[in-house]
């Protein structure tokens, strides 16, 4: 049996070294492969985009156009349902309502959960491993659950319908986010940088801010791209806790539908104004989100 | 990396956090337990209840179907996305202008707030204006989300693998990425062929990432809310209605808070239960299994 393996491998070898492919057809091989495999990721990334670009083909005509023939791209090309959000302050500032509350939970989110990332990164400490996991099981929470407590909780402190409010919501799944992604990032700087700093008469504050966040720049960058993702894309707890003040820009899209229809050029460009803060986020962290999806473990 | 200090002052450090985390999960928390065994009939009329609303919650045949519905989502997307996700990631290019397009490219869709992300589907699926609809429709199918509950399910399958494939694309992506050069250079001279080269170097490695993907799609599309509801409402029907709908209109629109909260608690506990159990199978296996080769 050994004799056997033996020889083939041998047999195998011997091919291989005094293989018929020649060198120009095996490159003609990868290339072929490359070639098919370009073409798959092409196939997909234009059926991701056909819905999107479905949406900002409609925001760029007119309702009666819309809704009269069935147009591939614009006939008549026309800014007037961007206009029309850009001049309606009760358009445009549900823009800033969700921005602001998103702002600001992230950072609130982000002086809370560095501190705490690094406790968990460095120390052992008594609870550690039970409050880490508890941690992690408010990312599992379905909003829906918080949804009844969290208005009767706002309502009774005073903070309904304020910014606040929803950046504290979001608080909930978002720093346990926080503290999983930051503390891979933190433990993979080496410990031996801090013990040189307290060496060099560093206080931790000092050390902390000079040196360390310095450090993981990158691992707080892409943090706060996660915190930005899941704090915008929320809509279910924003809008509960909001009435006229504070209502998030996904809330005011839903009055485009009146009793005389639904003013379909209008919901779309609000739609596509909602895609933009997302790419530019994504833009700036872009060499770094691979590590980033991956919480910094990788 | 894994000689950590004890060090009990390190709670000083969490503590801030635990004060907020404890304000927006433990207060509210407790609120739905202390409903989930009462009847609130007004500010100073409430019975203490026991276990009746979570019995009653167990046997409501409308919540069980919603469960049924829930669970088989949850595995029909996994089985859709994991897969999926990985070949995006094996065909995605590594270096070079293109792979900072595509990255941003694929992960468009994450971005999107999710009730637009069911604005989206509704118009590209909608006969009269969608191109997705009116498509089928010249090519004389019969497709209608409103009326046929098939078409809705698969509509709102085909929204879920368009929203969150990216993010099983991308974990698999990072993970890919940290495997050396030296392993395919290894494999190369070995003449390794395409499929051993993903089932021994690539695959191994991207067992941790998967994980964190499994457990991420799980939790999300076991909560999902907005993108079903804008699209189908939950219908036709009920054909659609997931859990979060479900608990939602019991809770807000028919204001009723002890069988919501009993509810509220046996859903929580049902996606921490599955979650728990997933994770501790995943980490016994590997810890049985030999470690490979730097995975």
């Amino acid at each position: 049996m050994s004799y056997r393996l033996e020889n083939t491998q041998r047999g195998e070898k011997y091919k291989t070294v005094f293989s018929k492919v020649s060198p120009a057809q095996r490159r003609n091989r990868t290339a072929r492969s490359r070639w098919r495999a370009n073409f798959l990721l092409g196939l997909y990334l234009i059926l991701m985009i056909l819905p999107i670009y479905w949406l900002i083909n409609m925001s760029l005509q007119t309702n009666s156009e819309i809704l009269g023939s069935m147009t591939l791209w614009p006939q008549n090309l026309t800014f007037d349902n961007y206009i029309g959000i850009f001049t309606n302050s009760s358009w445009y500032m549900g823009y800033i309502n969700s921005m602001l509350y998103v702002v600001m939970n992230m950072l609130i989110t982000i002086c809370v959960a560095l501190p705490a990332a690094y406790a968990f990164s460095r120390f052992t400490f008594i609870g550690d491993k039970h409050l880490f996991f508890w941690l992690l099981t408010n990312l599992m929470a379905p909003p829906a659950v918080f949804l009844l407590p969290y208005f009767q909780l706002y309502y009774s402190v005073g903070l309904f319908d304020t910014h606040i409010a929803v950046a504290l919501a979001h608080c909930l799944f978002n720093i346990p986010l926080a503290i999983w992604i930051l503390e891979g990032f933190m433990s993979s700087v080496p410990k031996e940088i801090d013990e040189t700093a307290y060496i060099d008469g560093y206080s931790f504050p000092r050390f902390f801010i000079k040196i360390f966040i310095p450090m993981i720049r990158s691992g707080i960058g892409v943090t706060l791209f996660f915190l930005f993702m899941f704090s915008w894309v929320e809509l279910l707890l924003a809008r509960t806790l909001t009435a006229t003040n504070a209502q998030p820009i996904g809330m005011i899209m839903t009055r485009t539908s009146t009793a005389s229809g639904i003013d379909w050029g209008t919901l779309a460009a609000a739609g596509v104004l909602t895609i933009i803060p997302g790419i530019l986020v994504v833009y700036f962290v872009r060499n770094h989100i691979a590590k980033g999806f991956a919480l910094g473990r990788t | 990396m894994n000689n950590k200090v004890p060090n009990n002052r390190a709670w000083l450090l969490v503590l801030p956090m635990l004060v907020l985390v404890a304000f927006s999960a433990i207060i509210p928390l407790m609120t739905v337990v202390n409903y989930s065994v009462q009847d609130v009939l007004g500010p100073n009329a409430r019975f203490f209840t026991g276990t009746e609303w979570f019995e009653s919650m167990l046997n409501d045949n409308a919540l069980q179907a919603a469960f049924l519905r829930q669970i088989s989502f949850s595995l029909i997307i996994l089985a859709i996305q994991i897969p999926l996700g990985i070949g995006i990631a094996l065909i995605m290019p590594k270096r070079g202008w293109q792979a900072s397009a595509v990255l941003i490219l694929i992960t468009l869709p994450l971005l999107i707030p999710w009730n637009v992300v069911g604005s989206i589907w509704q118009i590209f699926t909608r006969g009269d204006i969608g191109l997705m609809g009116w498509g089928l429709r010249e090519l004389g199918v019969d497709y209608n989300i409103t009326r046929n509950a098939g078409d809705a399910w698969v509509t709102i399958v085909l929204m879920d693998v368009w929203h969150w494939t990216p993010l099983v694309a991308m974990l698999c992506y990072s993970g890919l990425r940290s495997i050396p050069e030296a392993y395919y250079q290894a494999a190369r001279i070995d003449r390794a062929s395409k499929w051993a080269v993903f089932r021994y170097i690539q695959l191994p490695k991207l067992t941790n990432v998967l994980v964190i993907a499994v457990l991420l799609r799980f939790m999300h599309s076991f909560m999902i809310y907005a993108e079903p509801f804008v699209l189908t409402g939950g219908g036709p029907g009920s054909a659609t209605t997931f859990l979060s709908q479900s608990l939602t209109t019991m809770a807000v629109g028919q204001q009723d808070l002890g069988p919501s909260a009993a509810f509220s608690l046996i859903y929580f506990l049902v996606i921490l239960l599955v979650s728990w159990v997933f994770y501790t199978t995943i980490m016994h296996m590997q810890k049985d299994k030999p470690p490979h080769g730097g995975a």
